[in-house]
């Protein structure tokens, strides 16, 4: 390479880096300052392959290996939040198939149809607990005693308890849906309730 | 005339290579500003690091997603005795290998074995122990 060639190299790319740093400047800055949704990618436009969500090291081959959640995720029934599933209806509807137990693929939940309605103090309507669609998942003994008194009215709770991951917050807000969920909960009138 | 098409011969043959990686640089800082750097993994995924940096190897991420579809809660919380706590557990590679907590299905006969140490321990070095994405923020 010459002068001439080695200068007409570095400035065509000086001036493409240079175009590059204004387009991420004004994609940033002056594209729209006030998007829908500041701080949150949106769930369709997010990026959920292994290799890019920032806790799996691109780098370890065996990536390529492991399920992608984009692929799990495509035939199951969507939610507003969480892993933007909802698992109950993917269960009722047959779509997964989780075992009970890991040793017989047999042997069914005991599943137990009884909703305790508990009153709440603020606005909000009161919370209709179903044990049918926990009782699929879990025993008894997972939430009785450690958690939940089995008896009505004994279990206290507010929803800073719960977002500091106690009570309900053990499981909702961390694996089960997220507490941004509301009316999944509390779905009881007020009205009907008092009668 | 003469004495100019030499040099525009010269910008077009050699420079287009260079040319073309400038412009694949430039999509990729773009691309860099788009798309932020927080992390974007799956709801409930869990990274476990109680021993992982400080042995070498990379910690553990155990994606919720992908055994909840396949057991119930109730497999690993009752039967194989895992807390409702990430990194509560004793889990460690001595009692994997004699059956415990993931040893119970990751032995070769329900699920892949431990000689696949990178389909576990894949998380980024110095991922501390965390449930991504809970409301409850990972210990600094």
């Amino acid at each position: 390479m010459n002068k001439r060639q080695i200068t007409i190299t570095s400035l065509t790319l000086f001036a493409v880096a240079l175009t590059a740093l204004m387009g991420v400047g004004v994609v940033n800055a002056a594209g729209n300052p006030n998007p829908f949704n500041r701080l949150f990618v949106p769930p369709k436009e997010r990026d959920t392959a292994l290799k890019n969500d920032k806790i799996h090291d691109p780098s370890v081959p065996g990536l390529k290996l492991l399920q992608q959640p984009k692929e799990a995720f495509a035939p199951l029934p969507g939610s507003i939040g969480g892993n933007y599933i909802n698992w109950v209806q993917a269960l009722n509807k047959g779509l997964i198939k989780p075992h009970f137990d890991h040793l017989d693929a047999s042997k069914e939940a005991l599943s137990m149809d009884l909703v305790i309605v508990m009153e709440v103090k603020g606005s909000m309507p009161n919370v209709a607990f179903p044990h049918k669609e926990h009782t699929v998942w879990l025993e008894c003994t997972n939430c009785h005693d450690s958690i939940f008194k089995p008896l009505k009215g004994a279990n206290p709770m507010s929803m800073a308890e719960i977002m500091l991951g106690q009570k309900c917050g053990v499981c909702h807000g961390s694996v089960a849906f997220p507490v941004t969920e509301c009316r999944r909960c509390h779905t009881e009138s007020k009205k009907t309730a008092k009668k | 005339m003469s004495s100019r098409s030499p040099r525009f011969g010269v910008l077009h043959q050699s420079n287009i290579t260079m040319f073309f990686f400038s412009l694949a640089l430039s999509f990729m800082l773009l691309a860099g500003g788009l798309f932020g750097s927080e992390a974007r993994a799956e709801y409930g995924d869990i990274v476990l690091n109680n021993y992982s940096d400080k042995n070498g190897i990379r910690p553990v991420i155990f994606p919720h997603w992908f055994h909840r579809m396949r057991y119930a809660c109730k497999s690993c919380h009752s039967d194989i005795g895992f807390p409702f706590k990430a990194g509560g557990s004793k889990v460690n590679m001595l009692n994997i290998i004699s059956g415990e907590y993931c040893g119970a299905c990751h032995n070769g006969q329900i699920a892949w074995s431990v000689e696949n140490c990178d389909l576990c321990h894949s998380a980024l070095p110095n991922t501390p122990t965390q449930v991504h994405n809970s409301v409850l923020r990972a210990p600094k």
